[in-house]
Formats: structure tokens, sequence, C-alpha cells
């Protein structure tokens, strides 16, 4: 293979190549689909049907995992299969018959089929301690215990609308939880620990400066060395200085931890994409198994599922209750922290005499 | 070599229903690479806080992104992970995959690699995490030699996704598998090569149900969009009538502009007050589609809250066609507009929705040569403080 000509930007293949025959020629041509039992849908098109069974996956996978996936597609779906921009995993079937035996090898192997319509699907999540460094909180182990406690609402299809849970481990974001029902976001509480010896050699003084959206971080000198200072007040955690100097960690095992948001919502259907909200400011890191997040995300569901109307996403039920029944259904403490005040604050003052009392 | 691996803090993650991520990373504990991340990660929960160095420039010849320096922290207590690199492999459009393809870039992972992944990447690549700096080159080559590629990363063209579309989704309003195709291997230099102000992401989702999150989560929202009526099939209103389906609760009086009516079995839809939020769409599949008037609207500048704030993408343009025939000229055209408009005016670690922010919509679009619409707003100004660019003169009275 060393002699072989070195090939540059060839580009991902052609996606034709990975298509399943019948989805080939209906491409385009979809009628309808519909929903067979949780986790398995049929799509009917003009020439012929392709069954869907969609399958958990915890994202951060082996290849063991993953050649245990194409070994059932080579067995039940003709070798084709699909992820998900959620990180399910999907078998696309010619055949109706090879359903059945497919989710009882994927159950055998402790993979449970699920997370379509009015159910929670699969946790879109980030990278956290098992390859980040700007971790606040682990993000691969708040999804399994998140998860093994909701395990029902991936299954069965029982809430109100679709519910979509993310996790991110920091402020960056790279699950993008700031527009789920239900975020996890994994956050820093002090101001980073300015490492001077090494801050000279390894940052960019007026990039780190620059970095900060709060102007908190100003030249100085030390030793006759130029570094930089951080005006604690001005603070708010965010790690941007970090992102650019490596210089200035974040990590703090006694104050690091995870924050709960609510009622962000993307799709369009019915009212505009939201936000997340903040619902609990800090619950502590506690692993293996953080048994407070568990406990207030799945009381979160919990009321949701009971209170919201039909095809309500979280947002639009606590638009139509309002925040301070929010809170109070779901028992979760009203503190200072939940008034905003960074840029553009004002836009969350109630302005007007419209409350439920 | 450190000794026996003991997990006990981990182990916890084995019990529970939900498939354990731990449990699979334990099949392969045997190489050194995954032992000792599983080392690391332990020592990690039991202190608190991560062990990764905020590490160092690494990558293919050639390439000025796509793979990501990654190093522990503390390498003399898991030598396994003192080099633990990122390669992120270009997905194919809607990710699709036969079990052949998926098995060959997993032997190459086996032989160059610790046999871990993330399938998939929030951006959407395949992600290969922790190899060695001089696995690097064998492993580029050998995908290559299988038709894969690098994806982006750093202040370049980050590799575009789409929504699985018309491959399997009966509202999808354009071929987003195509056009994601198309721009990906268009814009291979901008994607390898990071010449950006910072990064920018382009997504692609076939209808308003946005299946890619485009409009939170890309600088790019391209979102399949119709203009005229939705198509109705009536026989199929009365079947959901007749099944008993409350239509008028679950549809009627969901719908935001309350334009649906039901008259016996027959459904009305004044579409001059349709928003195409495409809720009945979503509750009667079988009744109703998007019209056939179809394109796309494009929005800029959705991103998480890194520097300034998250904001949801703005929409720029309500609608264009997007015409595969003419090799999709006109996304192309706009797509470069802006990058140049970006480029020229925009700062250093500036996404472009916080560039459109600084330098407000008006000049934006100037900039970018597009009109303004009352499409782009959701109100004109409630502030009188109005820069006019034309007044009189006196002489010229
Ligand atoms: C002005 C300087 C810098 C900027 C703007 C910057 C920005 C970033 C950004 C945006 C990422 C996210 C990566 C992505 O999604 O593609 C990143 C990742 C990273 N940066 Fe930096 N960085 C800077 C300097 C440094 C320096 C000096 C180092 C090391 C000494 C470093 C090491 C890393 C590493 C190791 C990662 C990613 C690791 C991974 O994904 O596993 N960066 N940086
Ligand atoms: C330095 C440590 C970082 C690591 C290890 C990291 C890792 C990653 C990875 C692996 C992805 C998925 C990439 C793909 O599919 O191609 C991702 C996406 C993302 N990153 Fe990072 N990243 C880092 C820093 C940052 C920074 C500094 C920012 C903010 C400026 C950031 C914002 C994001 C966002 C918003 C996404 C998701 C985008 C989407 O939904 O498509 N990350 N990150
Ligand atoms: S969210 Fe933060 S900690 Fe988590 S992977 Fe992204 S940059 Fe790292
Ligand atoms: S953590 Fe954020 S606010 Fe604090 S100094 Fe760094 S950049 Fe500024
Ligand atoms: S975004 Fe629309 S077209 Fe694309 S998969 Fe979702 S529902 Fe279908
Ligand atoms: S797409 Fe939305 S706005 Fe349009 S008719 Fe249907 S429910 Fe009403």
């Amino acid at each position: 293979m060393a002699t072989t000509e070195r090939r540059t930007d060839i580009g991902p293949p052609h996606y034709d190549k990975f298509l399943h025959p019948i989805i080939k020629e209906n491409y385009g041509k979809w009628k309808y689909h519909d929903t067979l039992r949780a986790g398995v849908l049929v799509h009917v098109g003009e020439t012929g049907s392709i069954y869907t069974v969609r399958a958990a996956s915890p994202r951060l996978i082996s290849t063991n995992f993953i050649r245990l996936m194409t070994g059932l597609a080579t067995k039940y779906s003709d070798g084709y299969l699909r992820f998900t921009s959620r990180n399910n995993v999907e078998f696309l079937l010619g055949n109706k018959d090879n359903i059945d035996p497919l989710i009882k090898e994927l159950s055998d192997n402790g993979v449970p089929v699920g997370g379509l319509n009015n159910s929670i699907s699969n946790v879109v999540h980030t990278q956290g301690w098992v390859h980040c460094h700007s971790a606040a909180t682990d993000a691969s182990g708040l999804v399994k215990v998140v998860m093994d406690e909701l395990y029902e609402y991936f299954v069965e299809m029982k809430l109100p609308h679709k519910l979509r849970l993310a996790v991110a481990c920091c402020l960056n974001m790279c699950g993008a939880v700031h527009a789920s029902d239900i975020a996890i976001l994994g956050l820093h509480r002090t101001p980073p620990r300015i490492d001077h010896s090494t801050l000279p050699n390894l940052c960019e003084i007026p990039t780190t400066v620059a970095s900060c959206p709060n102007n908190a971080i100003r030249p100085t000198s030390i030793e006759g060395k130029t570094t930089v200072k951080v005006d604690e007040d001005k603070c708010m955690y965010c790690g941007n200085c970090f992102t650019v100097c490596p210089a200035m960690p974040m990590a703090d095992p006694l104050n690091d931890g995870v924050s709960i948001w609510v009622g962000g919502k993307i799709s369009n259907a019915r009212t505009e994409p939201m936000f997340t909200k903040l619902a609990i400011p800090f619950l502590p890191n506690n692993p293996p198994r953080w048994p407070e997040v568990t406990e207030a995300v799945k009381n979160i569901v919990e009321v949701y599922a009971k209170n919201a109307k039909p095809y309500e996403r979280v947002g639009e039920w606590i638009n139509r209750i309002g925040w301070p029944k929010f809170f109070d259904l779901t028992g979760i403490e009203f503190t200072k922290y939940h008034l905003d005040d960074f840029r553009y604050a004002g836009t969350t003052y109630r302005r007007s005499m419209h409350n439920r009392y | 070599m450190s000794d026996e691996l003991k997990t006990p803090l981990l182990d916890e993650l084995e019990k529970g229903p939900w498939p354990s991520f731990i449990k699979d990373l334990k099949s392969m504990a045997d190489r050194p690479m995954v032992k000792d991340l599983l080392g690391q990660l332990e020592k990690s929960y039991r202190d608190k806080r991560g062990y990764w160095k905020h590490g160092g420039l690494v990558g293919i010849m050639g390439y000025g992104g796509g793979v990501i320096g990654r190093y522990s922290a503390i390498p003399e207590d898991f030598p396994g992970v003192s080099h633990f690199h990122t390669v992120r492999v270009n997905q194919p459009s809607g990710w699709f995959y036969t079990s052949e393809a998926l098995n060959e870039i997993m032997d190459i992972w086996d032989e160059h690699g610790s046999g871990l992944t993330n399938m998939h990447g929030s951006t959407g690549d395949m992600v290969l995490l922790g190899t060695t700096t001089q696995e690097l080159e064998p492993i580029f080559r050998e995908l290559t030699a299988k038709d894969w590629d690098l994806g982006g990363s750093g202040s370049d063209l980050r590799t575009p996704s789409c929504c699985i579309g018309p491959a399997r989704c009966q509202n999808a309003c354009y071929d987003t598998l195509a056009l994601t195709y198309n721009i990906t291997h268009k814009y291979q230099d901008e994607l390898h090569r990071p010449m950006f102000n910072y990064k920018y992401k382009i997504k692609m989702s076939g209808c308003p149900n946005d299946c890619t999150a485009a409009m939170a989560r890309s600088d790019m929202a391209i979102i399949g969009i119709w203009k005229d009526d939705i198509q109705i099939d009536q026989s199929a209103i009365a079947e959901y009538v007749d099944s008993g389906f409350n239509i008028q609760e679950y549809v009627i009086e969901k719908c935001p502009t309350k334009c649906i009516t039901l008259e016996g079995k027959e459904l009305k839809i004044d579409n001059s007050d349709c928003l195409k939020c495409v809720h009945c769409i979503n509750v009667l599949p079988k009744a109703l589609s998007p019209g056939k008037e179809r394109g796309a609207a494009i929005a800029l500048g959705g991103k998480a809250p890194i520097v300034e704030g998250a904001l949801f993408a703005t929409l720029i343009v309500p609608f264009i066609e997007i015409d595969e025939e003419n090799g999709f000229e006109e996304v192309h055209d706009l797509l470069e507009r802006i990058w140049e408009f970006w480029d020229e005016h925009g700062m250093n670690r500036e996404r472009i929705g916080e560039f459109i922010e600084r330098v407000t919509l008006k000049t934006f679009l100037e900039g970018i040569g597009v009109e303004p619409m009352p499409q782009q707003i959701t109100q004109p100004r409630d502030n009188p403080y109005i820069f006019y660019e034309e007044y009189y003169e006196e002489e010229t009275e």
C-alpha cells in the first residue's frame, strides 16, 4: 500500500452506495409512514415498503459494538444500517419477518429498541472526562445513569409528546444543549487558576485578554514577565480563556458540578424554536451515579408526563401554565440565580400584570 | 506496565438496563490504550476532575484540520493514553452505511487506533478516538484507499451534515443528501485548510421539523420549505375521522394560526395563513404532505453560548430554489458572498451569528446583496433612533 499514490481532498463516498435497493427505488417518492410499535417504523413508497428498527447506542462505542451492529445488519437488513442525528442505530429492513428476530437478538445483547414519537430518544452528548480537558463533569456516565432511570420512556411511547434530552460537560456545549426539552449542563463555579510560570510561554497575551466576553482579563507583569490577571468579580467561569490559553485551567473538583435546564425546542411544529431556561442552578458532581441529577431529571419528566396535554413539548407546557406554576408543581426552588444578569437580561423581566395567582 | 485494572466506581455503570459504555469498553481492556483510558477515567470519577492536557498540534500532511491532538496530563500513570488523538472522518450524507463499508473502517481502526469511536460527533463526523502521532499517516492512507476522507476542525468549513431527507422521509422539500454531498465536495479546500475567522457549520434539514437542529447548531441552516398549498388526500382524512381520531383537538386547535377547518369529513386549509409549521402534516402523515412548489429557506448564525451568548439562526433568504439540474449554483453563489463579506469584515473567533449582531442585519444584508424583507424580522424596530442615509440638501430642492 505504501507505493500507492497519496490521495487527498477526495471527500466522503457517494451515499448512493449505502442505500437499500428499496430506498433507492422510492427515493423522494415516499407516500407516508406509520409507527408499527415502539421503535419500529414502516415507510410506504410507490413501489415498496422499508421497515426501520431503531436501537439505542451509547455513542461512545467500540469496534466490538459496531461489529455487533453490522453483523445484525448483515443477518437481518441486507447489510444496510444508518445512524440518526441523535446517534441511534437504525436497521433498514426489506423483509418484515426479520423485525422480531432482530429485536430479540438486540435485546439478548442488551440493546433496547425505541426512541420514536412520544418517547425519549437517545441523549445527545459530549466527551466529558473521557476525552476533554474542559469538562466540568462526565457526559457518558451522566447519560447512562439518567437513561437507566428513564428507560421505560425510551421503550414505550407514553409521554404527551417527544422529549429530547441533552448533556454537555461545559459551556462550550459541543452537544448544543441550548435547545432541548431537558438539558444537563456541566459548569465550573470558580475563576481559572493562572499558572504564571507557564503562561508567558504558552499563551499569546492579546488573544487571551480578548477571549473574555466580560473583559475580566488584564495584562500584568510578574517578576518581569508579562502574564495576565483576572478580575474575579467579573468572571462568570465560562472557560473561554482556557480555550485559547492552556495555562488558565478551570477544573475545580470541589466546585464543578451540574445544572438543569428545561423547555427548549428545535422543531417549528406549532410554536417557534425555543432556548432552554434554567431550572436548577447547581447539583453536585456525585459520580459514579449522580443520584441528585437522576432524581431531578426524573421528577421533571414525571411532572411533565402527568400535567402536559397531548402534543405539548415541555416548553409549550410551561408557557401554558406559566413559570410560577412550573416551580410549584416540580417543587424546584426558585433562587436569585434564575434572574438573568448577562446581555439582554431585561428581555426576561416581567413588564406586565399578566400572572396567574 | 500498570497492574491489574481495578475500576470499582466505573463498575457501578455496568448496572441498569441502558446499554453500558463501560461494559463495552471493558470488552477491549486487553488493549493498553483502552485499559489506561479506563484507569484514567476511574481516577477522574474518584477525584471529580478530568486529566487531559490542553494538547498540542498534530495533523496530516497537507491538511490543516481533521485530527485533534490529545495527551494525558498524567502519562506516567497511564502511558497507554499519553497520546490519544482524535481523527474525524467525514460521514456519508444521511449517515447511511453498509455493514461491509463500516467493517472496513473498523479494521483500519482496530489496527491503528484504540478501537473506540463516537458514532457520531455532533457536527456529523465519525469520530475515531485515540491514536498516536505515528499512526496518523497510515490511517489516512488506508482510509483514502477505501474512498474515505477527513472531516473539518479549527476555523474552517466544518463537515456539513443533513437529515435523512428524500431517502426515507415524505416531508423532504429538497434533496438534503445531494446538496450535502455537493457542498462537501465543492468546498474541500475550505473544509481541510482552516482559513476562516472561526468555524462555519452547515446543516441541511428537509423541512421545518429540522431534525438536524440546524437552527440552533449551525452557522448556516438550509431548511426545506414549500410555497403553495399543503396537499390533502381527502379520502385519508375520512379514514382518520372514521377511526375516531380527534382532528379537532389534536390538529385544528393546535394550528398556530387556526387556518384549518373540518367540514364533515373534508379538511380545508386557508394556506394564505399557514406558517409552514408542519404540525398538521406530522400528525396526519397519511393525509397531508407539503405543497409542490418546493425549495429551502436559509437562516444564518445559530450557535451555542460561547462567546457572546447562544443564538438561533436568523432568517436571511425566505425561499431559494434548490436546483440540482443547475448544479446548486444559487446556493454556492450565496454561500460565497457570505464568506467573502465575513472574511473581510469579521473578527478572529467571531462566528457569523455574532458578526451579524455586531454589524447589524441591515449592514449584513447590504454586504451580501440580499434585499431587506419583512420575513426576516418579527417586527419592525420600535425605537426611533434611525440612522438616515438619504436626506435633502437645500440646493437639491
Ligand atoms: C488562539 C489560540 C487557540 C484557539 C482559538 C483555540 C481554539 C480551540 C477550539 C475552538 C477548539 C475546539 C476544537 C474543534 O471543535 O475543532 C480547540 C480544541 C483544542 N485545542 Fe485549542 N485553541 C487555541 C490554542 C491552543 C493551544 C495553544 C493548545 C495547546 C497547547 C490547544 C490545544 C487544543 C486541543 C488539544 C484541542 C481539542 C482536543 C480534542 O478535541 O480532543 N489549543 N481549540
Ligand atoms: C477543547 C476541547 C473540545 C473538544 C474535545 C471538543 C470536541 C468536540 C467534538 C468531538 C465535536 C463533534 C465534532 C464532529 O462531529 O465533527 C464537537 C462539536 C462541537 N463543539 Fe467542540 N470541542 C472542544 C472545544 C469546543 C469549543 C471551544 C467550542 C466553542 C466555541 C465548542 C463548541 C462545539 C459545538 C457547539 C459543537 C456542536 C456543533 C454541532 O452541533 O454540530 N467546542 N466538539
Ligand atoms: S462540552 Fe466542553 S467539556 Fe464537553 S466536550 Fe465540549 S468542550 Fe469538552
Ligand atoms: S472564565 Fe470566562 S469570564 Fe472568567 S476570565 Fe475566563 S473568559 Fe473571562
Ligand atoms: S427535517 Fe423534515 S424532511 Fe428531514 S427527516 Fe426531519 S421531518 Fe423529514
Ligand atoms: S402547517 Fe402549521 S400553520 Fe400550516 S396549516 Fe398545518 S398546523 Fe396550521
